[in-house]
Formats: structure tokens, sequence, C-alpha cells
């Protein structure tokens, strides 16, 4: 556990060499501060006048600025001012955001997808129907949503081989170490893509329906651009083809024992969206912050659904194959649109409410204090 | 010399020491035993090639930054993995290596000068031979010749004198700091060949005291009994001393190598730690047990989380088998290590290299000052210890020596008054006889003293003294044998030397001489004078009475050609004017209180005229009295007492002995800062006394309590009951009933109060300090201790090198452990130097010893003040600040980590990036602190010298104490928190760009850091008051740096990392509206209390350009004061 956690904290040191180079610096300037000692010693009286400069001095020019309440009392109102402007115009936006959440995991028994939480259904699908009364405005995003899970576990999330993802071949062979014990299946066949990131990526899949006058219309998702550019492009690259085909690079190698199948078969009807530059698994492998996380599962852009989600009857086919039960897990769904500050969040606008009155009620309160004192002051001048 | 007789009665004999002068066995005793003895090697060095390693190494990792390494690499060695160990290892071997070396090449330099010292060649009689000898070969028992101008190589009795009268001279500068001529007496009845001569002596065993010895000397000689003579420090030659105006002497050793009272003296220079360090260290302690329970709470946190079902081991992070088998304490005690390694940033390693290079380049502005270069000695002042420089803005107490300190240990003859007229002397005089009549006598009947009168006046100055003329062929610049720099004297005029064992009887005959009474020598027991008409006079010398300081005056009896007798006497006032008839004491006591008031040295002369028959009593009572053997010394006084009586009073000198520069300003600028002032000399009572008055340390409302000899003495109760019953009198006036001193202030030089001045010589303070009885040691001290901390100015004389640091350590170690300083220029003053919190040499004429020993060298005196007012106050505060700041933004950068482990499951994710938890204090936000912590000026030079009471402000290390150290921590946890928190409610949605994508750890961590760096960057920059160009650059480029950097950091697929977690990250996070919203909400959040705190605590305008002690203001409630005394104050 300690290589991980020095990988991880190989910073410490780092640091101890610099510091070690200080101490140098320090020292060795001492010593030569001390051989100076002896040969003035040495020569009784050799020291000359010291430079008179404004620095040797310490007379440099100085700024020195007085926060006085004459800057503090309108520096305060202005901030205060600015800040509830922000404030009311980012809680505005944040109350046009739509948002539909909906719990799919099935723990009631009511529940649509109950009888998938059986261990022993395989393959299971569930339907989960929804309604919208008024105009989901588009662009739609569609996020899956995990809770008590943690990507945020530091064995996991070293768990990868960032030079197997770059499509750096010798790595299948003999992925690395931190890998482990995700590296080699039963047969001791190094696996590609390995690690526990990999291996426990998102399988759930949706398909969603607006039911119009009960006959199912398709919406169509958009799976691109639903993780970072950088991510697709740069970053993550897949090993060039073999002799034309993209599945023989991956020879000797097994596919992750939880995945159903091998990443060069992820999108089979997308040749760019496969391997390991498939969006899914992109948007799977940057991993979340909190326990608690949503990551984007597709767009709505196309066709008639391009303004978004008219109001009306909705059902969403669920493959439901992620298990999170055993840990305690919540898996949900999301619709949302977004704004130019993003997803639905009302705490920033509260903040910079909040924030924004404090500043003002601040300068209130000092120019009240600050106008009896003065005038005292003023007394005394 | 009586004054040494007297030391001795106190002595307690210990254990005794026998020396066979020149290993010769003698006859009485039955077999003859060689004792051993300590060889006369002097060591100064700390290590030998034996014991440099383990005891090196056993001194590094005392500092507590090496030990916290030392751990940290243990941890990583304890916990098996194949690379840490080395690669945390290696950097803390080199620190410790090259430290080591370092500190070995002082030593070897240590060595180098022992060396010197100890192979000096010396000649040893050695069986009727002279041998040249090692120095340090030297044993106990070895009959050593020494010449003029040479050092004594250890400890020696006198035995046999060049000069006819069985004397030699001595200068002791180099250990008491007298530069005057000593005389030193042989054994009598030794002076004869010295390889005959089989003798034993007795003595005590070696101690410290320089002015105590007491031994025993045997002669035996063939067919007779063995003669005793008893031995005083007037026949101890010292180690150190140097032999003036004496061919050569013989003597024997007593005590060697490091049992000589020089080295025993000689304390060992030790590392001097800063109060600052100390409150660092206590701060680290608390941070230490701030990371080990983070730890603890971590760690006990994660296994009750894990004993829940399904969350120790998902199924999508499984354990490798290796982990499933491990022992579950081992588990949690490797956990708690790994958290410990994650949160070490807490301590932060880096602020000791910051505070150091702090020191070091901050010390070079003392160097740098050019108001420190003196012209005369072409040299400013000189930095030995960078370690200190804030101690200079925490002395409580500061310990002056006198001579060559306060003085400039240069007696000048200023004026006489005769006859109740004043002559002052002036070099362009105009009137025929040279005087000048400057002030008139009482009574005005009469211009001008009769010219009898003035011309008896001179005489008596020509010839009631002890004074020798130097013999021609010598010349008159000494030379200091102890640091073999040359030491400018003035020469004196018309090629006349003067030896006396009192630099004012050498004044008082150079003042005679400049009105043309010249002393021209002593010959055969004539003394002779040339007078103004250039004629030669002679008188017989029949009798010198003695100084003694309970007399206080001392007298002649002469011969003139024309047979008629006379006694002339000198003495202080107090002793002369009732031996004196009352009507001319009159005309006189005017002019000598106001010389007194004025610092000059003042002395009364008398006269009389013995007619035959009194001289006849006299005569006999003084022979007498000299062969009594006892109770001699009792006998001689009585005959003097009734010799010097019936006088009458010529007049009387003002002897100056000119202060140093600006000295009086100087202590009193210091004393309105709030120090107390102690002199600790070696000198007189009296002289010492005048200084004080001169300098402004006694004032004429000044009432003085005096703990001497001569207060003790009493008929009626024994010295140390004496001592009890003043102590406690004082004790009465001083302590209880003055009025009681607010807390934290001292008391103002120039309140209403009665003053009081205490004073105390060397023989009382070592009854206070070794009474008999061991019981009341305690009280005596603490007695002693609480009237000194209530009088505004102590004056300690007759002081031995060791005691002047006894004093300094009784004070440092009292309630409180106040900071004391000492300042000194001679080599007496070395161990009060080093006993200091802070040394300060100044570069004398005594040698460089002070200066080499001293912490801070400063040419004069009156450099004390800028380089305490000005230097150390700003040191004070920068330096306070710096280590504030650094534990703060180190809380406030490692909180948030702490905060994340619970939402990761306590697994030790860290939030920053590895490359951000490592710039982060060497970067990022160095940088700024360090401009900051040289830089700072919060009050400007100039207001800091003018208004010493702001000196009080950061008194009692105000600016480091729990309180403000509290508040730097709560802010930092406030801050953390904030930071923590603030990005966690943003990230309950992590959708936070306009395209739908989400965010991520990293994103999250580098929200947080970005709000961390410019929020304790803007902190820095709302405490920085002196805006520098170099300010502004370090602020601002800092902070450019941290956002270049990231970009950089984050724009490049790095080939030699294994990951790529960064990539983009900070761009992505730049692209996001919403981060870049709450980044600034947080960072004005954050410093919004401290914006609140800076105008709350200065409601008044601009304009006022006071000095604002205390806030008429309601906010001054607010429990911070002691944080920010910067704030109080408008310029």
């Amino acid at each position: 556990m300690f290589v991980a956690l020095h990988s991880d904290l190989s910073s410490f040191g780092f640091f101890s060499i610099v510091y070690f180079i200080y101490e140098i610096e320090v020292h060795t300037v001492s010593l030569s501060f001390l051989s100076e000692d002896i040969r003035m010693k040495n020569e009784g009286e050799a020291s000359e006048q010291p430079d008179n400069t404004a620095f040797t001095q310490q007379q440099l020019p100085a700024w020195q600025p007085i926060l006085s309440a004459g800057i503090v009392i309108p520096g305060f109102l202005i901030i205060g001012l600015a800040f509830l402007g922000i404030g009311i115009g980012l809680f505005l936006t944040s109350q046009t955001i739509q948002v539909l959440e909906m719990d799919y995991t099935g723990v009631e028994k009511d529940s649509p997808c109950f009888q998938c939480t059986m261990q022993s259904v395989q393959n299971c699908t569930c339907e989960v129907t929804f309604s919208l009364s008024a105009l989901f405005t588009g662009p739609v995003f569609f996020y899956y949503g995990l809770s008590n899970y943690f990507q945020n576990f530091r064995k996991y999330g070293v768990s990868k081989d960032y030079y197997q993802l770059t499509g750096d071949t010798q790595y299948f062979k003999s992925p690395r170490d931190v890998c482990f014990p995700y590296s080699h299946d039963s047969k001791n066949n190094p696996i590609v893509p390995c690690g526990a990131i990999a291996n426990s990526m998102f399988n759930d899949t949706f398909e969603l329906y607006q039911i119009i006058n009960g006959t199912k219309k398709k919406v169509p998702l958009d799976g691109k651009g639903i993780s970072w550019w950088t991510d697709f492009n740069i970053k993550y690259r897949n090993p060039s083809s073999v002799n034309g085909s993209f599945a023989s690079a991956f020879d000797g190698t097994v596919k992750p024992i939880n995945w159903p199948k091998a990443a060069y078969e992820l999108d089979l009807t997308d040749p760019n969206n496969n391997g390991f530059l498939n969006q899914d698994f992109l948007v799977w492998m940057r991993r979340a912050a909190l326990p608690q996380f949503r990551k984007l599962y597709r767009r709505i852009t196309e066709g008639d659904y391009a303004g978004g989600l008219p109001a009306g009857n909705y059902s969403l086919t669920v493959h439901y194959n992620y298990p999170v039960l055993s840990f305690d897990g919540r898996k949900k769904l999301v619709f949302s649109n977004v704004s130019w500050m993003g997803g639905k969040n009302d705490f920033l606008g509260i903040a910079y409410l909040v924030v924004g009155s404090l500043c003002v009620v601040m300068s209130v309160v000092m120019l009240i204090v600050y106008a009896k004192f003065k005038f005292s002051d003023d007394d005394d001048a | 010399f009586i004054i040494f007789l007297l030391f001795c009665g106190d002595e307690k004999r210990v254990d005794s020491r026998t020396i066979y002068v020149g290993h010769r066995p003698c006859p009485d005793t039955e077999a003859f035993i060689p004792s051993k003895f300590c060889d006369n090697r002097i060591v100064s060095s700390k290590y030998t090639v034996w014991n440099f390693l383990p005891k090196n190494l056993f001194e590094q990792f005392r500092r507590i930054a090496n030990f916290y390494f030392l751990i940290i690499f243990l941890v990583q060695v304890i916990v098996d993995t194949p690379t840490s160990p080395v690669t945390s290892g290696l950097p803390l071997f080199f620190v410790i290596t090259v430290t080591a070396i370092k500190q070995g090449y002082e030593d070897c330099l240590r060595h180098k000068a022992d060396n010197e010292v100890n192979k000096y060649l010396v000649t040893v009689l050695e069986d009727g031979r002279s041998v040249k000898k090692e120095s340090e070969k030297i044993k106990v028992g070895d009959v050593v010749e020494v010449v003029e101008d040479e050092t004594f190589p250890c400890d020696l009795i006198l035995l046999q004198s060049s000069r006819e009268d069985g004397t030699c001279f001595v200068t002791t500068a180099s250990l008491d700091g007298e530069s005057n001529h000593k005389t030193h007496y042989t054994v009598p009845d030794t002076e004869k060949d010295l390889q005959a001569l089989t003798a034993t002596i007795e003595c005590e065993q070696p101690q410290p005291d320089l002015y105590k010895f007491v031994g025993r000397m045997h002669i035996y000689k063939p067919e007779q009994e063995p003669a005793v003579r008893s031995l005083g420090p007037e026949n101890l030659l010292l180690k150190g001393a140097t032999l003036k105006n004496t061919k050569k002497i013989y003597g024997v050793a007593v005590y060697t190598g490091m049992e000589t009272k020089m080295a025993l003296n000689y304390q060992g220079k030790s590392q001097k730690r800063s109060a600052v360090e100390k409150s660092i260290n206590a701060f680290l302690l608390v941070y230490l047990c701030i990371l080990i329970s983070k730890a603890v709470v971590c760690t006990t946190l994660k296994y009750v989380w894990q004993s829940k079902e399904g969350q120790d081991e998902p199924w999508y992070n499984q354990k490798t088998q290796k982990e499933k088998d491990t022992n579950m304490y081992l588990k949690m005690f490797t956990d708690f290590l790994s958290f410990m390694v994650l949160f070490n940033f807490i301590i932060p390693v880096s602020m000791y290299v910051t505070v150091e290079m702090q020191k070091f380049l901050g010390s070079f502005f003392i160097t740098w000052d050019k108001d420190f270069f003196d012209p005369e000695i072409q040299e400013g002042a000189l930095v030995n210890t960078s370690d200190l420089n804030e101690e200079l803005g925490q002395v409580e107490y500061v310990f002056t020596d006198k001579t060559g300190t306060l003085t400039q240990n240069n007696m000048e003859f200023i004026e006489c008054c005769i006859d109740g007229f004043q002559y002052k002397h002036r070099d362009t005089w105009s009137e025929v006889d040279g005087f000048t009549v400057t002030d008139g006598p009482v009574n005005k009947l009469q211009q001008k003293a009769q010219k009898n009168n003035i011309i008896l006046f001179l005489r008596a100055l020509c010839l009631c003294h002890t004074v020798q003329v130097k013999e021609a062929g010598s010349e008159e610049v000494l030379t200091d044998q102890v640091d073999g720099i040359d030491e400018m004297r003035p020469q004196l005029e018309e090629e006349r030397g003067f030896i006396a064992s009192s630099p004012d009887e050498i004044a008082l005959v150079k003042g005679a001489m400049k009105y043309g009474f010249t002393f021209l020598g002593l010959e055969s027991k004539s003394m002779k004078i040339k007078n103004r008409e250039n004629n030669i006079e002679e008188y017989k010398l029949l009798h010198v009475l003695n100084f003694d300081p309970v007399r206080r005056r001392m007298s002649v009896i002469v011969q003139t050609k024309s047979g008629e007798t006379l006694l002339f006497c000198k003495g202080a006032d107090s002793s002369i004017f009732p031996r004196v008839k009352p009507e001319e004491v009159d005309r006189i006591r005017m002019h000598v209180e106001r010389n007194a008031t004025e610092g000059y040295r003042t002395l009364c002369v008398a006269f009389k005229q013995l007619s035959a028959e009194e001289y006849a009593v006299a005569d006999t009572g003084l022979r007498e009295a000299r062969l009594a053997l006892q109770d001699r010394e009792e006998k001689l006084i009585a005959v003097y007492n009734q010799v010097e009586t019936g006088m009458s009073l010529i007049g009387a000198t003002a002897v100056e002995d000119r202060l140093q520069e600006e000295a009086a300003e100087t202590m009193e600028a210091l004393q309105g800062a709030g120090m107390k002032v102690w002199v600790l000399t070696g000198d007189k009572m009296e002289t010492a006394k005048s200084t004080c008055y001169a300098c402004r340390l006694f004032q004429r409302g000044t009432e003085l309590l005096e703990l001497t000899l001569r207060t003790l003495e009493d008929e009626r109760l024994k010295r140390e009951e004496k001592l009890r019953e003043l102590l406690q009198e004082y004790h009465r006036k001083a302590v209880q009933d003055a009025p009681p001193v607010k807390a934290g202030v001292t008391r103002s030089w120039s309140t209403a109060n009665q003053d009081y001045g205490f004073i105390i010589d060397g023989a009382t303070l070592s009854i206070v300090m070794n009474p008999q009885h061991e019981v009341d040691a305690s009280q005596y001290k603490s007695l002693f201790l609480q009237i000194c901390q209530n009088c505004t100015a102590v004056l300690c004389c007759r002081m031995a090198p060791l005691q002047k640091a006894q004093i300094v350590k009784m004070v440092k170690t009292s309630k409180g452990s106040p900071i004391t300083l000492s300042i000194g220029d001679g080599a007496n003053d070395v161990s009060m130097i080093l006993e200091a919190h802070v040394g300060i040499g100044i570069k004398g004429k005594e040698g460089r010893q002070a200066v080499r020993n001293s912490d801070y060298a400063i040419p004069k005196l009156k450099h004390l003040k800028k380089l305490l007012l000005a230097h150390g106050h700003l040191y004070y505060v920068r330096i306070a600040h710096l280590v504030q700041y650094f534990f703060y933004k180190n809380l406030c950068f490692i909180l948030p980590q702490f905060l994340y482990q619970f939402f990761c499951g306590y697994s030790q994710q860290p939030l920053y990036d590895a490359a951000y938890l490592t710039m982060y204090n060497i970067c990022f936000t160095s940088m700024p602190i360090l401009a900051y912590s040289l830089l700072e000026q919060h009050i400007s030079i100039e207001i800091l010298l003018d208004n010493a009471t702001l000196y009080r402000e950061i008194a009692n290390n105000a600016m480091l104490r729990w309180r403000p150290f509290l508040y730097w921590t709560l802010l930092g946890i406030f801050q953390g928190l904030l930071f923590f928190f603030g990005v966690r409610f943003l990230f309950s949605n992590p959708a936070l760009q306009d395209n739908g994508q989400v965010f991520g750890n990293w994103s999250y961590g580098t929200i947080v850091f970005t709000v961390l760096v410019f929020t304790v960057t803007l902190k820095l920059a709302l405490d920085t008051r002196h805006w520098t160009w170099i300010n502004h650059f370090v602020i601002w480029g800092s902070l450019a740096f941290y956002v270049f950097f990231s970009f950089f950091w984050g724009g490049i697929i790095w080939p030699f990392l294994k990951q790529q977690r960064l990539y983009f990250v900070f761009a992505n996070m730049l692209s996001s509206v919403s981060a870049w919203l709450v980044i600034i909400i947080l960072i004005i959040l954050s410093l919004l209390p401290e914006i609140l705190l800076v105008v709350l605590r200065k409601p008044r305008g601009p304009h006022s350009r006071q000095v604002y002690l205390s806030l008429p203001f309601p906010f001054w409630i607010l429990p911070f004061y002691h944080i920010h005394p910067i704030l109080c104050y408008s310029p």
C-alpha cells in the first residue's frame, strides 16, 4: 500500500530535496561569512564603509496603504451591490434550470426495477415512466447518478495504467502493479484496460421513448461530446490497428472481469467511439470528487427534440446491469438543462446574496460608526 | 590592595592542594608525593575526532525540525517499501552532513586557536637551567620565567622579580577590564637563589573569583624552623594578565590549564536560542498534536466506517489477498502512519528554512547600516549570530559594563577648586599662571585665592599619590598581549608616562603638570617635583598611608628640604570633611556637590603641618602597627585615623571619566523603552556611581539603596545579619511601600514616583548568593531580585567576570524569564556576554575578545539605541508575523485535505495534486512572506527611534503569545472550512460548465487550491504596511506564477509522470463561470473578517500623525489587541 501512497506523496521527498538546497545555500553562505570574519580578524581592520543605497539602508520608497473609512465604506458598498447583482442573476438563472431526477435503484417493492435487484436475474430490463407537464427546454442533458459510491478511494483512483490507455501495447502484456488485483485474470492473462476504475465502468444503458398516443417514439440520444475534449482528443489514445484489425491490437489480453465485452467492442457501430476513446468510458474514467455524483450520459440535441422534451409521457427502458445495493448505493437518472453557470445550483446565488447583503450592512454600520467618531476626531483637530 | 585582604577573610578553607616548588621534595614531609594536577592545556573546542560523530548527530537531531524529518523518514523505513526510505532519507542525510561539515570546520578553527596558545614557548627553570617548553607542558610546581609584556601562561605565585623592591606590575585588562597597572609582591624571604629554595605551597582548590586567593608557603631552610608565609591575591599572577614595566619575574605555577582563574571564568559558547524559536517549538508541538489527532480521528473513523456492511470492500474496489491477510492492528497502524504522511504538511518544515534565510539575509541590514559605521575605526556593525535578530526587540534587562562601554576610560582633570574659587583649565589660557577663574567664591571679598594656597594645592597634587614614573626606554604605546592588536592610547605629554593603580591619580598628576608642577619621580624615598620656575624641589617621603575603601582617603607624609614635615591627604568629600575645619568646608562643599552631580569624580585635598613631636608619635605608631602580627589592619587604620585629623582643606578636584558619545541619551532611550539598565563593573563603587549619575541612570532625586561592604560594617551585628536587616529594610522601601506598578508597564525614568537606585558590590553579592546557611539563599535572592526589579537602575560594582555572569543568570532565570542583553567591550565582559540572551560587544580599546564572543558587535554604545529600538523592533515584528503566517497558511492548506477524508472513505486520498502539495510552500507562498519578513516597516525607522515607548508594544513576546496564535489558528481553521465546504456545496452538482460536462476530483482540489493560494497571498498583502517595489513584485508575481504554472503543468503531457491527472484541469476550471464565481466569493469572504478588523481597529481618519497606544473605540474590546500592534498605529 505504501507504494501507492508514495507515488501520491512523492512530493514529500521532492520537498526535502528543495529544503536541502535551501539548507546548503544557507550554510555555504554562512561559511563564507565565517571565513570573512576570520580574514577580517587577521587583517586587523579592513572593513569598508557600507553601501549607501536605499535598499541597504532600508529606505526604499514605499507605498503605505491605509485602509481608511473613506476607501473601505464605499468599497464595501460597491462590492456588496455588485455581489447582490451577481447573486440575483445567479439565483434567477438557477431557478430557470429544469431538473428531473428519478431514483431507479429498485429498493422499494413497487418500484419498476425491483425485480432487477434479484441476484438471479440476468440481462434484466425495466421500464421507468414519467410525464412532463410542460416543455423541458433543450438542449436536455441526460445524467446518471450514483450515491454512496466512492470513486475517490485512493487505491481505486490510482488503479489504472496510463500507458495502456495511451495505446502503448507494451503495457498490454504487463500492466502496472497499481492495477492489482485487476491486472490479470485467474488464468494470469493481462487485463486491458486494467485496474479498478475501468473494471467498474458503469454499464447500465438507457433508451428513452416518448409515448404518443400509446406508441413509443424513440428519443434520439447523442453520445458525442459528453467527455472532456482533451480526454478524447489528446490524453487517451487507442492502440494502432494490427493488420487493419483494431481488435487484434488487443491480442493476448483479456477484457476486464466485469465487462460483458472487450474494450474494442464498446461501440461497434462507431469506430470513433470505440476502444479507450469510447465517450462513456472516458466519462467514467474521470473520477468523481464526492461519493454522491452524477455523470453525463447523453445529450438530447437531435431531431424533434433539439428544442427540448415536449410535455407528455415518456418511458425509459433501463438495461439494469450495475449492482449497487451490496454497498447500499443508489442509482438515479437526471434530466437537466444547463445555463451559462452550468447545471442547477442554488448555493452560489444564495452565497452571493448573503455576502453581498453582509457587505452592504457592514458599510452602513461602518458609516454610522465613522460618522460618529469622525466628528469627534475633527473636534480634536 | 587591602581590599583583597578583606575578601580573604570570608574564605572558607575547603580542600587545599600542596605544591612542591620546583618539584623538590621537602625535608619535613615524610614522602614526596607528586600529586596529579591537570596539565596546562586550554580546550575551547567542542568535539574531538572520536566524539564528533555521535555528539554532533545528537545535537543536530535535538533540533525539532531535523527530528521530525527523522521520524517521517523512519515511518517510511519501518513500513517496508523498496524506494521511499532512500528518497526521503537522502535529503535528510545531506542536510545533516553539510551541517556536520560546517560545524566540524568551525571546531577545527577552535582547535587551531587552542593550539596556538598551548604550543606557545615559555621558559621554565629545571635543575638550574632555563628550558624552553611548550605552554601546555607546564606542570603545577614548575618555576616559570616571564619577561616584560608577556602574558602569564598559568596562574603563578610570584617568587622573584627583577625589580629591587620585589614588586612587579601587571595589567589585567583581558581579565577584568582594568587597564591600569597593578602591583604584585613577591613572597617575602624568597629573594635569593631559586635553585636553593625548598618550599611547599598550600593553597585552596581552584575557584573562579579573580580577587580571592588564600595560601600558605612553607619555606624550608637547612637547620632552621620552616618559615611560614601567608599568600594572598597580591602574590598571585593570573593567567592572561600581562607583565608590565618589569624586566622579568619568576613564579611557581599553582593552577594550570582549565583550572586557572581565567579558564574558570571562561564559559563555553553555547548555542543561544531566541524566545521566538522557543515559541516556534511550542507552536510546533501544538501542530504536532493537531497532526496526530487528525491522524487518530481519521484512523478511528475509518475503521468505524468500514465496519458497516459493504463499505470496507465494495465489489468495485477489492483488496488483494495480501491486504486481506494482514493483521487488523497492523493495518490500523499503517493507516495511521499514512494519514500522518498525508497531513505532515501541516508542520511547516519550510518555515525553518525560511526563518533561517530571513535571519541570515535580514542580519545584513545591520551590517549594512551606515549609522553603525564609525569613521574612527573604519568599521561598522558585525553580526556573529543571526539567530538572535528578533531577540533585539524583546530586551527587558540591559547589563552594561562601565569601563570602555559607558565611559571612554579616559580620565581627564577638569577643574579644581581652591579656597572656594573654581578654576577650570583652558587650553588657551590668557592669564599668566594658566588659571582662569570661572566661578566666584561664596563670599565675594576676595577675587582670587591666595597664591600660596594655589601652590600648596598643586604641590599636594604632585606629592599625594602612589604614581610611578614610567622608566625611560619603554614605549608608551602599550601592546595588548591578549589579542595582539595595538591598543591606541593617547601619547602622554612630554613623553612622560605614569603608572598607577588608579587612573584618577594619573589624571591628577597630569593635571598638576598642566599648571606647571611636574612630578619627576621617586628615587630612594625622595620625591622630586619641578615647579613653575623650573626648579627641582625634593621631598623626603616618610610614610604613605594607603588608600582603602573604608577610609576612602590616602595620605602621604613628606619632609621638605627645610625640615618641615607635611601631611597631604586626599579622599572622598565624606571622609575629608569631618576631619577639617567646618568653615573651610562651607567654602568648598557647594562646588564639590555640583561637580558630583555632573558626574565628575571629586576628591578633596587637605594638608597638615606636623610638628616634630606629632610626627614622632605618628611615626612610632605607624611602625608599630606595621610590625604587628595580629590585627595589623585594624591597628594601622587606627593610627591612620589618628594622624589624619585636624587638617586644613585646601581644595577639591574634579576629574572626568569621559562618557561615550550619547551615553546618557542612549540610556534614557533604553529606559524609555521599558528596559532596565544594570551597570555591572569591576570598578570601584565611587567611580561607578559617578558614572551612573553622568549617564543619568541615577538622577538627582534618586534614592540610593546601598548594599556594600561599607554599609555592612556594623559594630553590633555580624555581616550577614546586617545584610538581612538591610535587605528587608530596602525591600520595605522599594517594594512594599512603592505604589503598585501596572503589569507590563515598566516605570519610566521620568515618573513622579520616588526613584530608587540600588548599589551592591561583589563581596556582598557573594554573601547574598552563598550565605552561610543554605536556607537563606533563596530568601536573600528573592529579596534581592525584588528590590532590584523595583529600582530604576542597579549598579553592581567590584564584580568578578563570573559574578557578572551570575547576576545575568539570576535575572535570566527569575520569574517570567526576562530577556537579557549584555553589552561590554573587554575580556572581563565575555562571561556575561555569553550568559545573556543577547551579547553585544563594543569594538573598543580593550581588545577584541568581547567582539569575538558577542552575538553582535557595534563600534559605539550609542549604536545600541538604533540596534534595539529600530532593528530589533522591526525584526521581531517581521519574524513573529512570519511564524504566525506560516502556521496559519499551512493550517488552511491542510485542513481541506483533512476534511476531504470524510468524503473519500478515509482512504488517504490527497485533495491536491502532488505538484501543488510540493510547490505550495516553496514557490507559491514563500516569496511574499520572505519579502515581507525582510522589508516590512509597519512603523518607519525614524518614528521608532523618536518614540522609545513603541518598544513596549511588543514587549513580552506580544505577537507570539498564545492569544495571537489562537487567533491565527482560528483564522486558518475558518478559512480552511470555508474553502472546503464552499467548493463542496458547489460540487453538489458537478456539472459546472455550460456544455453540461462534469468536473472530477482533481478539479475540486484545484479550485480549493486556487482559492487557497489567492487568499493566503492577499491576506499577507493586507498585512503589509510598507509596499516597496519588491513587495509588489513578489506578491503579484507569485500569483501570476501560480496561474502560469498551473496552465503549464496542466497544459503538457509530461513524459516522466505515470499519470496525467491534472491535464487541462486548470484550463477547464477557468472555462467555467461558476468556478470563477466561487473562487471570487470564497476569497472575499475569507478576507472579510480581516478587512473588517483592519477598519474597525483604526476608526480615525488618515490625517492624524499621532501614535496611538490605546484606542478610544468600542471595538477595542475585540480580543485581538496583541495580534496587530501595527494596526494601532497610523502614520
